[in-house]
């Protein structure tokens, strides 16, 4: 798949170097699968099969063709759970991308910096922005103090935000949630539908009305009698005010099932509702009473973190386990924090 | 005659300070800090009482510090009344609530004081979860001449004793005692963020994240929940209550602000609930400052009301706005207090300072209000000739007696001398809590773990 540079496109290259409008292409294409890993973190605290499955990651060529994007973001899952997510979240790494006047810059549109350097940078387009305030958001909200109960008031504003990055991506259409059955099986028209929400997420980046959302929702509806988790049906389960005119999934999809970035956001507020013992289980992952023993769920993580690669693909879609060590592996320390205040106490 | 000119020209210079200025401020006393620099010394309170005699603080540690003014002396006309430390004792203890496996803080959140009814002085102290009433008392005088137990305290043995004396008062050393009268448990799930004394004087109120109780002082093991916005299903939360205040002098009425923004005063007679509000106090957004920041930086972390109780003023996170009570659309007066903040909303986000809740407070008056902001600075706004002040609460510009050299941030361009450029302001020292003497200028400014107190100029 040919990579577009940014002097391809006719905008001005990065003082960076000649690689950097390249990093800045790939991380725009990428936008789904990334945006999509993301969900991933959220998901599996939710107990509900990652849409993302092996043949879907395979198919989507401009995740594997990249040497570049683990640099960003680690999509591949079992990294992406082993290694803290905090210094690896492409807002890091877009500070360094931006110049150092750009870190200022954000979405609301203020003036730019002062001097004719300003002009030479390359100024990050407004999808990767909000991309990357989505993902800090996302972190901000799965990073909460284990031992002090979190800020509920910060949660809700954090929650809010990203409900508004979500109606507003929704509305661009550039909100793509693959639908996978929990099995994994990968069906043609999946991967199908994979194409066209490429496709359309790329128009749509460059500004042109997708006449494919129809033929899209299409697939999208074969798809929905084996599909247990549907995110368009996000847009219209959240308390939003405004109408969604231009979101056919809505229209086409009422009510029926709960979207998963909803769920997340459901699980957060239960988690915040109602602690157990083991808060960061909860956080992540349906009430399971197993888990109320602090050392079956440390023993639990600790078997569940010599998975392979590719267990850790599969595992996904046996809701049982994977949630658990998914989320664990990132806050072991925080755990082992709690059980040294638990062993002393 | 050098020294003319030069004088003349700084004069000048000072001018264009001094028209911003309603108030010369310089600090009474050398700054009261704690000596240590740990967390648990971090100011979280401050709080004047009713006659401004005394003023209470609140740390991270779940202290309270009272300092107490001195008495103002002939001897030294010029110095009026420098505060003191009066009583130091622990309110709160660190707790562990074992269900949930979670801490409790021993952070002290607020302190109210209960006007005085007798020679003991009374306030309430509160932390995540747990409001306790402390009475301050102080003791001067102890019985001497027990029959049965000596001046050591021994015990007399009973045969011992021949003659019977009555036990008469003496004079000792004052010592000022803190004693926990009622302690208010158990009634919130969610961590308390706002108390406030009834003009009743026999009940209070405390509100957290989504529910307000109403108690009375004499019964602990009660509460009357007044406000409850937690939605059934907890997915749905959108919104929680982040301050509450009663009416200064209606007991019936008070006010909760939200984090989207809004302001409801409700009226204890409808009815028992009070979860439909009576007034609603909103502003519609600008359209043209929208962003995805805009609900964060519109959350209210503070509403008082005016001693007149005719206004209300809120706080957020770039403004703080007056409103009247009879206008409900929008608020009659709004001032800017950091604005050039504005475009660096995304980094505060990042760093979660865009979280930070800023605290006002009124004069005595209600002609001016004041507020804190970053890198130590605080500001002051002047109602009636709406000039503004932004001042420094630092160790280097506070010797005694030195008056406060207005400070000014630079947004962009040319930064003139003395001036502080946006991107050089600390946001680690954040001006929260403030507090302004009931009657007089004089004002309490907590940076982090130090306290100043500021006077203002006598002419």
């Amino acid at each position: 798949m040919p990579v577009e540079t940014h002097e391809e496109r006719g905008e001005t290259a990065s003082l960076l170097g000649e690689k950097q409008p390249l990093r800045c292409s790939l991380l725009c294409e990428a936008v789904a699968p990334d945006f999509h890993q993301v969900w991933n973190l959220m998901e599996t605290r939710s107990w509900e099969p990652l849409p993302l499955s092996d043949a879907t990651l395979r198919s989507h060529d401009s995740w594997t063709c990249s040497p570049l994007v683990p640099e960003y973001r680690l999509w591949d899952p079992v990294h992406m759970f082993l290694t803290p997510v905090v210094p690896h979240w492409p807002f890091y790494n877009l500070d360094t991308m931006f110049v150092r006047g750009l870190k200022r810059k954000c979405f609301d549109g203020e003036e730019d910096i002062e001097g004719t350097l300003a002009g030479i940078k390359a100024i990050p387009s407004y999808n990767l922005q909000r991309q990357s305030l989505l993902d800090m958001s996302l972190v901000k909200l799965q990073l909460c103090h284990m031992l002090v109960e979190p800020n509920l008031c910060r949660s809700v504003l954090i929650a809010n935000t990203v409900r508004q990055i979500q109606e507003e991506m929704t509305q661009d259409g550039t909100w793509q949630m693959i639908n996978t059955q929990s099995t994994g099986q990968a069906s043609v028209d999946r991967l199908v539908s994979t194409d066209i929400l490429c496709r359309s997420s790329r128009e749509q980046a460059e500004g042109k009305h997708v006449p494919g959302y129809s033929t899209f929702s299409k697939d999208f509806e074969g798809d929905q009698a084996q599909d247990s988790s549907e995110t368009m049906s996000t847009a219209s389960s959240v308390q939003a005010p405004r109408n969604l005119p231009s979101n056919v999934w809505e229209m086409e999809n009422p009510q029926e099932n709960k979207g998963n970035f909803q769920k997340s956001l459901d699980q957060i507020f239960e988690t915040l509702e109602n602690k157990t013992p083991n808060s960061v289980e909860d956080l992540f992952s349906e009430v399971d009473n197993s888990y109320y023993d602090l050392d079956t769920m440390l023993t639990g993580m600790m078997s569940n973190t010599k998975m392979g690669h590719c267990d850790g693909l599969e595992s996904f879609s046996s809701p049982t386990t994977t949630t658990s060590s998914s989320n664990c592996k990132s806050d072991l320390n925080e755990l082992d924090h709690i059980v040294e205040i638990l062993v002393e106490s | 005659m050098v020294f003319l000119p030069f004088f003349n020209y700084r004069f000048r210079k000072m001018k264009c300070f001094s028209r911003y200025l309603s108030y010369i401020f310089r600090p009474a006393t050398s700054i009261l800090s704690c000596s240590c620099h740990t967390e648990a010394d971090i100011i979280s309170t401050v709080e004047f009482n009713h006659t401004g005699e005394l003023l209470a603080t609140g740390d991270k540690g779940g202290r309270v510090v009272i300092f107490q003014r001195e008495q103002e002396s002939k001897n030294q006309p010029h110095r009026r009344g420098e505060y003191n430390v009066y009583s130091t004792f622990q309110s709160h203890e660190p707790e562990f609530d074992y269900l949930k496996s979670l801490e409790i803080e021993e952070k002290i959140n607020k302190i109210r004081w209960l006007p005085q009814q007798n020679a003991a002085y009374f306030l309430l102290s509160t932390n995540d979860k747990t409001v306790k009433l402390w009475k301050v008392s102080e003791r001067d005088k102890r019985p001497e001449g027990y029959n049965l137990k000596d001046e050591d305290g021994r015990l007399r043995d009973p045969s011992m004793i021949t003659t019977l004396r009555v036990p008469v008062l003496r004079p000792m050393d004052l010592m000022v005692e803190a004693t926990p009268r009622r302690v208010f448990a158990n009634a919130h799930t969610y961590h308390i963020n706002s108390i406030s004394v009834n003009s009743d004087y026999e009940t209070y109120m405390s509100a957290d994240d989504l529910r307000i109780n109403l108690w009375n002082f004499e019964i602990t093991n009660q509460s009357f929940n007044i406000v409850d916005i937690k939605p059934a299903n907890m997915e749905e939360l959108t919104e929680v209550i982040t301050a509450a205040e009663f009416h200064p002098h209606h007991c019936n009425t008070f006010v909760y602000s939200s984090s989207k923004g809004t302001i409801r005063l409700c009226d204890m007679r409808t009815s028992a609930l009070c979860d439909r509000h009576a007034k609603f106090f909103e502003e519609p957004e600008d359209p043209s400052n929208r962003s995805f920041f805009s609900e964060i930086i519109s959350s209210i972390s503070d509403v008082k009301f005016s001693h007149s109780g005719r206004y209300i003023m809120t706080r957020d996170y770039l403004t703080v706005k007056v409103w009247d009570l009879n206008m409900e659309n929008r608020p009659i007066e709004t001032y800017q207090v950091h604005d050039y903040l504005r475009s660096k909303l995304c980094s505060l986000y990042e760093n979660d300072c865009i979280f930070d809740k800023f605290e006002c407070v009124w004069n005595g008056s209600d002609s001016v209000i004041m507020t804190g902001s970053y890198n130590n600075f605080f500001r002051m706004f002047d109602r009636n000739t709406k000039r503004d002040v932004t001042l420094e609460a630092s160790r280097e510009n506070s010797k005694p007696r030195a008056i406060l050299k207005p400070r000014k941030v630079c947004v962009g361009g040319k930064r003139r001398k003395d001036e502080i450029s946006v991107d050089s302001l600390d946001f680690s020292k954040k001006i929260l809590h403030t507090a302004w003497h009931p009657s007089e200028n004089i004002i309490a400014v907590a940076a982090t773990n130090n306290l100043y107190i500021f006077q203002d100029k006598v002419n």
